[in-house]
Order: structure tokens, then C-alpha cells, then sequence
């Protein structure tokens, strides 16, 4: 065990080294909520275009394993994060909610793309304007599709709201374009001046 | 080339092909609706037309701007004779009653499933047909959302929609994109939601 004196009072501070044992205090629901937002476990609910993010989400390049939602449960009672990716059309609306039903506690949601977050641009007679009319929504990823980043940044947004216990809805922000930034994008139909 | 097909008809049927023109290698003929599958059959079976292959069957709606209001169009295509021809036939009045045609599933089996997407998005029935029931939308859903009378903005949920009073900003009682429909002239009424 390692010891360190600080100032002159004398007092020690224990350190405790890999090969040690010892313990250490937290909260019982810190330590659960610590287990439960590694241990992802989530049914892909896949119907439209943005299952491709998806796929690349879950494949080596992206690597959703990374952040502990690794395996995918075909099977809704053996899960607890439902990822719903694509457009919901109002005849498979019944068929989300029973989906939703059938997962045990605790289950979270994920709204992939503008489609399942708001309906996107399908403003008609046949799709459901949101996942949010059916099931509650923990995080809305917006994008058509979304980049894995901005999904990894909802998945990570997900893992910090368990972890706080917070079950408010929140939504991915889009982050900053360095290049719009800088003032160098390239805008169409303007051509230089400089000649 | 295959006006030829145009003036067989002409000649065949006479009176019962309402109209005729040839655009950009494209040859349409308004037919009599009461003719039609007589007219199909003859196409398919007739050596010098064989029309052997059923290209698509839907129907447009022209309410307001000419009655009858339904045209039923037809595409037909001949792979032996490498030539292709457009049938019309205008069915219904302007509240779409008598918008009934004869079937084409008797003459082309491939006309099953387009006969019945078009009498679930339009309304048109189609004598004869061996199923004639909704393939896209639910059994519940009532009217035809493919008409022009039918409100765009009216939605016919399976379960019941969730209310929730705080949700956050992007997201409001009117999500969707209600910008697109600014130019519409109709209202915006509660019976239409």
C-alpha cells in the first residue's frame, strides 16, 4: 500500500494499488444505473432508409460494442433499448406499442432519423408523425439519416441519462462543421471574383 | 409503328375509341369504358397487337376539371412485337358514383394486385376482381386518400395517440411540415384531424 504525506500536519492518505483489495461507498442506485447503461441490451425496430446508419453503427467501423450495447435481442422481452429506425406508418403503429409493451423494465428508446422522431417530411394520410404519438422517447437523434456520430453522440447522451436516472426526453444537437466554421465552405452559383 | 396498333383498334372498334393521339413514340386511346376488357382481351389475343405483358394499371383523379372524374389508364406492351400502347377510360361522376370497370385479372393475371391498390387509393371498382380488398392501407381506414376531395392533412390512427403536454420545442402539437401546405385552400378544421 502506498503512502503519501502532504504538508506538515502529518496526515496520510492511503492508496490503494491494483493488486490491493479494499472497497469503496456509492449509492445503490448509482451503481445499478453504472450497470444498466454498459449493458445495453437493444432490439433494432429497423423499416426504412436508415437502417444503412444503423448497420454502419453496428458493424467494426463504427462499432456500437464499444459502449456496451453489443448484442442485438430479436426478441423484445429480452431487451431494454429499442432502437427505432425508419418511418412508422400508422398500420405499423400498433404493432411498435405492442413491441414497447412487451419489454421489460427498465426500457429506453431511441428515435433514429427524422422519420421515427418527428415524421420527417411524410406529412400525409399514412404516417405516423413521430414515434412520441405511440411510445415515450428518451433520445431523438435527428438526421436523414443521422451520422453514426450523431448517433454514437445520442448513445452516449442515453448512457449519461441513465446514469443520472433522468428520463426526460432529449434530442442530439447538431455539432459544428469546422469547415463552415472557418468561412471556407463552398457556396454553389457564386463564382469568384478575383480574376 | 405502333400507330399500327392505334388504327387496328380504330378499325376494330370504331365508335368505341372515344380519341386517339401519338406523342414521342407514346399512343393513347379513350376508350369506351363499357368496351374495356373486350378491347384488352382483343389486344392481348389479336396476333398482329399481342400485348402480352401487363405494364401497370392505375387511375387519376381529375375532380373539378372534368367529369367524368376518373381516368383509369392502362399500359400495355408487346414483347413479341417491341411495342407498347396506353388505354384510358374515364368512369365516375363528380360524387364518384358509377365508378365501376370490368376487371383485367380475367385477360392478365399480373392485374390482381394493381386493380386492388387502385380501389384502395381511389375508389374505383372493379368488376369482377376475384379479391377485391385494400392492400395498403388497413381495413379500418375509411375513404379513398389518393382523391383529390380527400383532406390531406386527415389522419385515421389505429391506436390512440399519446398527449403530451410538455414536449420539447422541435417537437410540438403540429409537428410535421406545416409550411408545405400554406398554398392549400382548404381549412384547417377539427373535423379534418
Amino acid at each position: 500500500m502506498g503512502e503519501m504525506t502532504t504538508g506538515g500536519a502529518g496526515t496520510t492518505i492511503q492508496v490503494l494499488e491494483g493488486s490491493e483489495t479494499g472497497f469503496a461507498t456509492t449509492r445503490f442506485d448509482a451503481l445499478l444505473n453504472w450497470a444498466r447503461k454498459y449493458s445495453l441490451f437493444q432490439y433494432p425496430f429497423i423499416t426504412a432508409c436508415c437502417a444503412m446508419e444503423f448497420m454502419a453503427m453496428a458493424s467494426p467501423r463504427f462499432d456500437m460494442a464499444r459502449f456496451g450495447a453489443e448484442a442485438p435481442r430479436f426478441s423484445p422481452r429480452q431487451a431494454d433499448l429499442l432502437w427505432v429506425v425508419g418511418t412508422i406508418s400508422q398500420r405499423q403503429a400498433p404493432a411498435l406499442k405492442r413491441i414497447y409493451e412487451q419489454m421489460a423494465d427498465p426500457k429506453y428508446v431511441f428515435a433514429f432519423g427524422t422519420c421515427a422522431s418527428c415524421g420527417g417530411f411524410y406529412d400525409n394520410y399514412t404516417t405516423l408523425a413521430g414515434i412520441d404519438k405511440v411510445i415515450p422517447v428518451d433520445v431523438y437523434v435527428p438526421g436523414c439519416p443521422p451520422r453514426p456520430e450523431a448517433v454514437i453522440d445520442g448513445l452516449l447522451l442515453l448512457q449519461d441519462k441513465i446514469a443520472r436516472g433522468d428520463r426526460t426526453p432529449a434530442i442530439v444537437k447538431p455539432r459544428r462543421d469546422p469547415i463552415v466554421q472557418a468561412g471556407n465552405l463552398v457556396r454553389l452559383g457564386k463564382k469568384s471574383t478575383a480574376t | 409503328m405502333s400507330k399500327r396498333v392505334l388504327e387496328i383498334l380504330k378499325s376494330k372498334f370504331g365508335d368505341d375509341i372515344y380519341e386517339t393521339h401519338s406523342q414521342f413514340g407514346d399512343d393513347t386511346a379513350v376508350v369506351n369504358p363499357e368496351k374495356w376488357r373486350e378491347i384488352a382481351r382483343f389486344l392481348r389475343d389479336d396476333p398482329q397487337c399481342a400485348m402480352n405483358m401487363f405494364v401497370d394499371l392505375t387511375a387519376v383523379d381529375y375532380l373539378g376539371r372534368q367529369t367524368p372524374r376518373f381516368e383509369v389508364v392502362l399500359h400495355l406492351r408487346s414483347m413479341e412485337r417491341n411495342h407498347r400502347i396506353r388505354l384510358k377510360a374515364r368512369i365516375g361522376d363528380e360524387d364518384a358514383n358509377g365508378a365501376d370497370i370490368a376487371s383485367l385479372v380475367p385477360v392478365w393475371k399480373g392485374a390482381n394486385w394493381f386493380e386492388r391498390e387502385c380501389f384502395d387509393m381511389f375508389g374505383v371498382n372493379f368488376k369482377g376482381h376475384p379479391d377485391l380488398r385494400r392492400i395498403l392501407m388497413y381495413p379500418e381506414f375509411v375513404g379513398y386518400p389518393l382523391r383529390k376531395d380527400y383532406p390531406a392533412d386527415k389522419i385515421q390512427p389505429l391506436v390512440e395517440l399519446r398527449n403530451v403536454p410538455d414536449k420539447l420545442p422541435p417537437f410540438g402539437i403540429d409537428e410535421g411540415m406545416p409550411f408545405g401546405r400554406q398554398t392549400h385552400d382548404y381549412p384547417r378544421g377539427e373535423e379534418t384531424n
